[in-house]
Formats: C-alpha cells, structure tokens, sequence
C-alpha cells in the first residue's frame, strides 16, 4: 500500500512577519471582493488598519442594533423581516466601501419580503415524490446488500439500548428487636431492554437461632406501560410454613414526588387473594447522605387463619433508614423499623402468644450491580 | 495560483516542547497493561493526498486516572489532518484495535459512501482490515473526525483543518488547535449501563436538603412532582470525567506560547462524548469568526458555550504574561484547562468552578409561560400543532402545569414511555446563550449573533416544512426522534434532491441536544436575513426549546442524522436522512 502522508511533530514556531503582511493583504483583498472596480492592493493594504478598526466597532454597532431587534421580533412573525432590512443596512454602513453590493443586497431582500409574503406559514408536508424514488438502503448497491443489513441489524441493536442486567439488595440487614438478633433480606434484579424485563424479587427474614420466618421469590414479566411505571405479572413461590404459590399481578415505579412504588395483589394456590404495597422515597441531606422514610402495607381479602392473616389489613410497617453512598452502588446504613399488626391478624398473634408490634434497630447496606 | 503553504500550522504541547519526544518513555505501570503502550497526548500533523490513519488499543492516563483508550496513529486525540482545499484525498484506515471501527469526517462535503457510519453508508471495518476512503476535499475551515462507533469516547477523534484556496479572511500571527474532549477509565457500554440503571449516577451536584441552590420551596416540590431533578445539567459529570484540552487534563499544564502584540487564531473543537462547555478566556474578549468551519461576520464576546460536536473559531490579542484558557464543564463539575503564555512556565490564576446552574420554566418547555413570550415568532407554525389557549390561559403558577399533554404532538409522534415530557409550548431559543450562561455579567454569544460571512447560495423559500421532536426519558434513559428509537423506526427523513426545507426541531425534554446532520450545512433560522443565516451542521436545541434551520438537501445518499451526545445516540436518538433519487449527483 502506497503510504504518501507526512507525518511530522508539531513545531512550535514563530509566525513569520512576512506571512503576516501577506495576510493583512489577504484580509483587505477579501473585503473588496464583489466590487465592480476594485481598489489597488496598495490602497488596501495602507488603510487595512483603520479599515480592520471600523469593521471590528460597527460590526459591534451592529451587534447591539442586532440584539435590540431581538425584542421586537416577538412581537409579530413580519418583525423578523424588519430585523432582517436594518441588519442589512447595518452591513451596508460598515461595508462601506461596497455601496452597490449592498444595494443590491436590499432590493433583494425587499423583493423576496413581498415576493415570499413572510406572513404565511411554511407549510408541513410529506415529501415530494422524487424522495421515494430509487433503493431503500443507498449503501447496499455499492456495499453489498448483505453485509450492509448485517450492518444495519448490528447498529440498531447496539444504538437503541441493548439489554441490561441489574441486581439491587436494597435491604440486607441485621435487626435488633428486645436483645434478639434477627435478620431480612429484600433484593431485587432484572434482565432486559427498555419495554420487557425479566424481573425477579425475593425477600425474607427470620430470627438467628431459629427457622426462617418468612422467605418468598417472584419472577415476573416486567412491561413498560407509562414513562414511570412498569406492569408486572408473573408467580410467587413462599419457602416458609404451609407452602404457596401465588400468581401476582402489579404495578412498580416511580409516582409524582419521586415515591418508588411497588404494588401487587396474589392469588395463591388456595385460592386467598392478599396484596402487598410498598413506598419508599429518597431524600437527599447530602450528596451522598440520603434519608429513606419507607412504608410497607399488607392486605388480605379473606382470613387465612394457618398463616395468621386477617382480612383487612394485616400488617403495617414503617421503616426510616439513613445510608451513605461510598458509591452509588454501594451504601451501609442505619435505622429503624416498627412493625404493627391490625386487626384480625392482631388476633392471631395475640392467641399464638406473638408479638403483635415489633420494633426493629437495624444496620445493613443497600447496594446494586 | 496559491503557495503551497503559506505558514507553518502551530500546535500546543505541555510544559513547552518537552513531552513530545517522549513518547518511548511509557511510566512503568504501563508496561504491564495488556495493549502495553500509553497514548502520547496530542496530535501530530498528517498532511497530503494519501494518509495512514492506524486505529489500535491503548492506554491513556492523566491526573490520577488511568485506563484504556483507543488512539490512532499513536496519539489522543489522533492526527490533526491538515488539508488543502481542492486536493483529493485518500486516507487507509487500518483496524488494529480489537473491535470495529470507522471514521466519520464530521462537517466535510463527502459522497455518502465515504461517510464512514456503519450501519447506514458502510459497514464496521473488521479487526485486522483496511478501509480506503477517497474524496475530493470541497471546503475550507476548522472540522474533526471520529469514530462513528464504541471506540470513540475512547479516544478515536482528531482534528481536521482545511485551508481555503482564497486567503483567510482574518489576519492572525498564531493558530492553535483547542480540542476539547472528556476522559474516563470507565468503559462506555459500563457508562451505558450505569446510565440506564442508576438514575443520576453520574451527577454529585444535585439538589438536596442543604444545597444552596437559588429554589423555592415550591419549586423544589415542583420538580419532585414532576420526578425530574432541576440539577440534570449533564449525564455524566467531572466525578467521572477529565476534560481534556487536546489531550490533556488539567494536571497536564498545557501551554500555548504567544509573543505580546500577537493576534492568535484558536480552532475550539468540541469532541466531546457527552460534555458542553463554557469557553473564556477571563480578562480577555473574543471575537468569533467561524462556527462549524464557515466564516461568519466577527462578533466579538467574552463567552460562548460550545455543544458537543460543534467548533467555533477566535481570535484573541492575549495582552498579559499569561492567561487561563478555561473550558468549564455546562454541569460547572469540572473543567479543562490551558495557559497562554507568553513564555514557558508562564501562569495566570484559574479561576474556581462556579455555581452549578438548575434548570428552569422555560426549559421545560413552558418557555412562553414565563412571561416572556417569544412564542409569536413561529406562532404561524405551532397553529398547525395546536398548542392552543386552554393551557395557555390556566397555566399561571407551576402548580397547574402540565408535563406531560401528548395531545400536543402529532400523531406521526409514537407516544409511550419512551416520552416522559412534551413541551406544551416550545419556543425558539436561539437567542437562548446555554444553560447558566444567561446571567452571567459579561457578554454571551448565542445564534442569533451569527451571521454568514458570504451570502448563502441557496435564496429559495422552503417549499414544506418538517417537523421533529426530540424525545425522551431521562429516567428509563431512553432517547428518540418522535418517540422512535432508531430500532423502532418505520422510515426515514425523506428529502428530495435539491429540495429546499425547513426543518423544525421540538426538544420536549429538559436537556439540550447537539444534533447533526451528516453531508450537508444548514442554515439556521437565527433571525439573519435570508442570505446571511449561519451555515452549520451541528445546532443544540435548547431544553424545552425549538429551533429551526433550512436546508437545501443537495447531497444524494443516505446520512445520519442524530443527538451528538454519545449515549442519547447510544439510546435511539439516531436517525436516517435519505435524499433521493441517487443518481442526482453521483454517489
């Protein structure tokens, strides 16, 4: 292969004087271009400067006459065409030396400001029929047509957002409830593009030294309906007591005053409809010193006396943790947790000897990948 | 008949010329790394017909970061490509990289097939091949290159300049290159991802209980209604980035040497991933001559903010022993930074990071609620769109606003959850400086100073109008053109050969988005007069903004069209502009 460039490092040179001079002639030169009968070289070149000062100052003028039109131009679509005649003008009383030109130049622009009727809109319109003429891809007959759609199938993935992989533990923490040591985990993920994920959730939490309370997973289809709000539906499979799955049908996002929200209802396998509401919000103290306020409301349709839920609501929970980000990805916090059981539920508890309020001080991180 | 070079071409180094003959010495951490080599900071000069452009993995460091890069020919950014105008060129692009590649000349007049976007004019060249591009080079002034794949944040972007056939227009004594990029250890499908999952991951200057941000109370539950942050300046911010100025961060001290008394030219090129900047130079005005590598009519400020993907060109009389040059990040999470000196070791004080700004009514797209209603300007427009009284009239205090009334799109607009806000009353910005710069105390450029240095071509009135709205959701980081990803789209942008449009782009989200078009200028409608509109092939829109530009569609083929933030390209917003027939001008 024939290699004729010239690669050189960059000197740092002095401009020479001469090449200085050339371009003060140049600069006039291009002044007088356009005039019938230009000015000698000499003649250019002696006021060059006194030239170069009244351009620089009137095209200042001309700045200022420019910007005060500004306003007025908003006040009707024709004072567009006003601003346009006394910018002209302020070219012609600059440009001094080319008085025909300039002429030339209004008449021009008056001609068209009646000729063109700036009043009238420019019409939207599809494109004229020679736009549809010849191939589709202009590339494919000089390319190849398959490599090009090779191409094209290769870029559109990669230019409109490929699938994305995310995994959150948004709560993995060790609570302190009267002197007993406990647990819970809360983490999130999903795989997929902007409109359809695979998303999964799982939590639970228990007692050290004892079985696990509760532990659930659902795996969901997760699809974009609104700019802030995902549809979600899928199954959930609880490990804990008397085995159920559920199907699940719910909302997750972000609503007005930035309350991340997740809200679902479950049809078990038995046939007992629950549902499950969870807010939380960030409030920002710092840039890295965030205050979560977070709530948490369980529902049942029905009693279902073996998992200790009363129809109504069943429990409330209400948490306020205080995390810092080391990185985005990674924050430990701090907090409390107060959980209450209402109702029939409340009954539940009270007949199996259990604590029908629960308050939780609780250290953990919240992080993703 | 022109000289062949009228001058040589100048380019900064650090700490003077010492670090560019040092690239054998690789610090010892890096003999170990798997690609076993540390890109050199800084482009070298490739000139002629026929250029070697070698694409391969490396390693780059600054400051404390280190990690993976990707450099061609050696260095980051890659070769500064210095052209002529009028001369053919080809350029072999040879992949020793582990993944595909390409490059695209961004802002340059090619055949669509030299374009250089898989996908759309070619397909990714493979690891071990090579790639010929040819083509006639039709222009002059300040450009880049890039990737148009993964491998670009990594470091796959050079500058390309081109000198015009006529004389420059400005008279100077030095010409430096200044291009501006951000740097991470981090990979960017990791960056994507992170994007995608952790919402505000990237972003350490949000509101919170003890910032002292200038929000009311109400305001502040406002934004929390809406579930959006009024401190979404950026994606992704200086606690991920360095911001590099030709390569180097801030702890690499460039320097660019001036004599006093000189003028100097310097090409601003923002070849950023993801990061707007806010160029100044304190003490020191500016006056811009070229945006997007077309002259324009001087305009002399003290500040501008320049999009991703954008340049702008200016010249500076530097009157001190030193001064900063600062390239703050829109976010004011960090900046890049260099010294002109007047001699070597020469410093003058870096001034800290300001207040980070919050976004406002207007960039969410109720700019004509705020008292200050632009909206006539393209009130003729919006009657079709039917952005009508009701709103107009209840929507007094934010309390009533509606966020979200995708009645005001049009039916060609795929509503969803792609969309998570439409500006129910956009107004056109360009008077609109960027995000935080419309109170500083000091002049500001924004578009609707520019003006053509030459009349346009092109004096035709558009014959249609063509609406698109840029869409998204900045939770499920998600990104489109009227609520299409680019995998949803059903067609593209048609446009017939010659055509002479207007193209109005809706940005009914709260960001601002530099959005470009491949293979053409176009004109913006910056209230200019007809034939002085400013050429451009990259134009942000402003948050909750409009803007419009005319474009004659004179370049047969199929370009990309898309949000030059890396990853909202990476997300969807990435479409394909068709112009048709193709035998109009051969491909």
């Amino acid at each position: 292969m024939k290699h004729a460039g010239i690669v050189f490092a960059l000197p740092l040179l002095a401009f020479p004087a001469s090449a200085l001079a050339q371009d003060q002639s140049h600069a006039a030169h291009q002044e007088a271009k356009g005039e019938s009968e230009p000015a000698s070289v000499e003649e250019q070149t002696a006021d060059r400067t006194d030239h170069q000062m009244i351009d620089h100052s009137h095209m200042d003028d001309g700045q200022m006459e420019h910007g005060s039109e500004g306003s007025d131009t908003q006040d009707s679509s024709a004072a567009s065409d006003a601003m346009d005649h006394s910018a002209i003008m302020a070219h012609g009383q600059h440009g001094d030396r080319q008085p025909a030109m300039d002429q030339s130049e209004m008449d021009h622009s008056a001609m068209d400001q009646d000729a063109q009727a700036e009043h009238m809109a420019i019409p939207e319109g599809p494109p004229p029929p020679a736009a549809l003429q010849g191939p589709t891809f202009a590339a494919d007959a000089f390319v190849g047509a398959e490599e090009m759609a090779a191409s094209r199938a290769a870029v559109a993935k990669e230019i409109s957002g490929t699938s994305v992989f995310w995994f959150q533990g948004d709560r993995l923490e060790y609570r302190l409830r009267g002197g007993d040591g406990g647990y819970l985990w809360d983490v999130q993920g999903y795989y997929g593009g902007d409109y359809n994920k695979l998303w999964f959730k799982s939590e639970g939490e228990g007692s050290f030294g004892e079985d696990i309370e509760s532990a659930e997973l659902q795996a969901l289809w997760s699809h974009a309906i609104a700019p802030f709000f995902d549809f979600q539906t899928g199954v959930r499979q609880d490990f804990t007591g008397p085995k159920r799955t559920h199907a699940v049908v719910g909302i997750q996002g972000l609503v007005p005053y930035q309350f991340e929200v997740d809200a679902a209802a479950f049809l078990s396998n038995e046939g007992d409809v629950t549902a499950r509401i969870e807010g939380e919000i960030d409030q920002r103290i710092k840039q890295r010193l965030i205050l979560q306020p977070r709530v948490e409301i369980n529902l049942a349709a029905q009693d279902i006396p073996e998992l200790g839920i009363g129809a109504g609501i069943d429990t409330i929970e209400t948490g306020l943790r205080l995390r810092y980000e080391f990185a985005r990805e990674f924050a430990p916090y701090i907090g409390i947790d107060q959980e209450w059981k209402l109702g029939k539920s409340r009954d539940f508890a009270r007949a199996k000897g259990e604590d029908q309020s629960v308050t939780n001080y609780v250290i953990g991180v919240r992080f993703w990948f | 008949m022109t000289p062949i070079d009228r001058r040589n071409f100048l380019s900064a180094s650090a700490g003077g010329m010492g670090l560019i003959g040092l690239t054998g010495a690789a610090p010892a951490w890096a003999l170990g790394s798997a690609e076993g080599t540390v890109a050199r900071k800084g482009s070298d000069v490739l000139s002629g017909e026929h250029l070697t452009m070698t694409v391969a993995d490396t390693s780059f460091a600054t400051g404390a970061r280190r990690g993976p890069g990707v450099a061609v020919n050696g260095t980051i950014p890659g070769p500064l490509v210095r052209l002529r105008e009028g001369q053919n060129l080809t350029v072999d692009l040879v992949n020793r990289s582990h993944e595909g590649t390409s490059i695209h000349w961004h802002g340059m007049l090619v055949p669509f097939l030299m374009d250089g976007v898989p996908g759309v004019s070619m397909a990714a060249v493979e690891p071990g091949d090579t790639y010929r591009y040819e083509f006639p080079i039709r222009q002059s002034g300040t450009y880049w290159w890039h990737a148009h794949t993964l491998q670009e944040p990594l470091g796959h972007y050079g500058p390309l300049i081109v000198d015009p056939i006529e004389p420059e227009q400005y008279q100077y004594d030095r010409d430096y290159v200044v291009m501006l990029s951000d740097w991470t250890p981090m990979s960017p499908h990791k960056i994507m991802r992170k994007l995608k999952v952790g919402e505000g991951y990237f972003n350490y200057n949000q509101n919170t209980w003890t910032d002292d941000y200038d929000l009311s109370g109400e305001e502040r539950r406002m934004w929390s209604r809406m579930r959006m942050m009024p401190t979404d300046i950026s994606d992704v911010g200086g606690a991920t980035y360095t911001y590099l100025i030709n390569g180097h961060g801030p702890a690499d001290d460039l320097e660019y040497l001036f004599n006093p008394g000189e003028r100097v030219r310097l090409r601003f090129i923002n070849g950023s991933a993801m990061t707007y900047f806010n160029i100044r130079v304190p003490g020191l005005p500016m006056t811009v001559v070229q945006a997007d590598g077309q002259n324009v009519q001087p305009v002399e400020t003290d500040e501008f903010q320049i999009g991703v993907a954008e340049t702008y060109d200016v010249i500076i009389e530097p009157t001190s022993e030193a001064h900063t040059l600062v390239a703050e990040s829109i976010d004011r999470s960090g900046m890049g930074i260099a010294t002109l000196a007047s001699k070597p070791g020469a410093r003058a004080v870096v001034p800290s990071l300001r207040k980070p700004p919050v976004l406002t009514m207007a960039d969410m797209g109720n700019g004509g609620m705020a008292g200050m209603d632009h909206s006539s300007v393209d009130g003729g427009v919006m009657a079709g769109m039917d952005h009508s009284s009701p709103r107009a009239g209840e929507t007094v205090g934010m309390g009533a606003m509606t966020m979200r009334d995708t009645s005001a799109l049009p039916p060609n607009v795929k509503v969803g959850p792609g969309i998570d806000s439409v500006a129910s009353n956009p107004i056109d910005r360009m008077d609109f400086p960027g995000l935080g710069l419309d109170d500083v105390d000091h002049r500001v450029l924004d578009y609707s100073q520019l003006l053509a240095a030459k009349p346009n071509s092109d004096p035709r009135r558009p014959s249609r109008m063509k609406t698109i709205h840029l869409t998204g959701n900045m939770e499920r980081y998600m990104w489109s053109f009227d609520g299409k990803k680019f995998n949803e789209i059903t067609e593209p942008i048609q446009f017939a050969y010659n055509e002479r449009v207007r193209v109005k782009l809706v940005n009914n989200t709260m960001m601002a988005h530099p959005i470009h078009l491949h293979g053409h200028f176009f004109e913006l409608v910056n209230g200019a007069p007809n034939d002085r509109q400013p050429l451009k092939h990259t134009l942000t829109v402003q948050p909750g903004g409009s803007a419009q530009f005319d474009l004659t569609a004179d370049e047969s083929g199929d370009w990309a069209f898309h949000c030059h933030l890396f990853y909202h390209m990476h997300t969807g917003m990435f479409q394909v502009v068709t112009v048709r027939p193709l035998e109009a001008r051969d491909a």
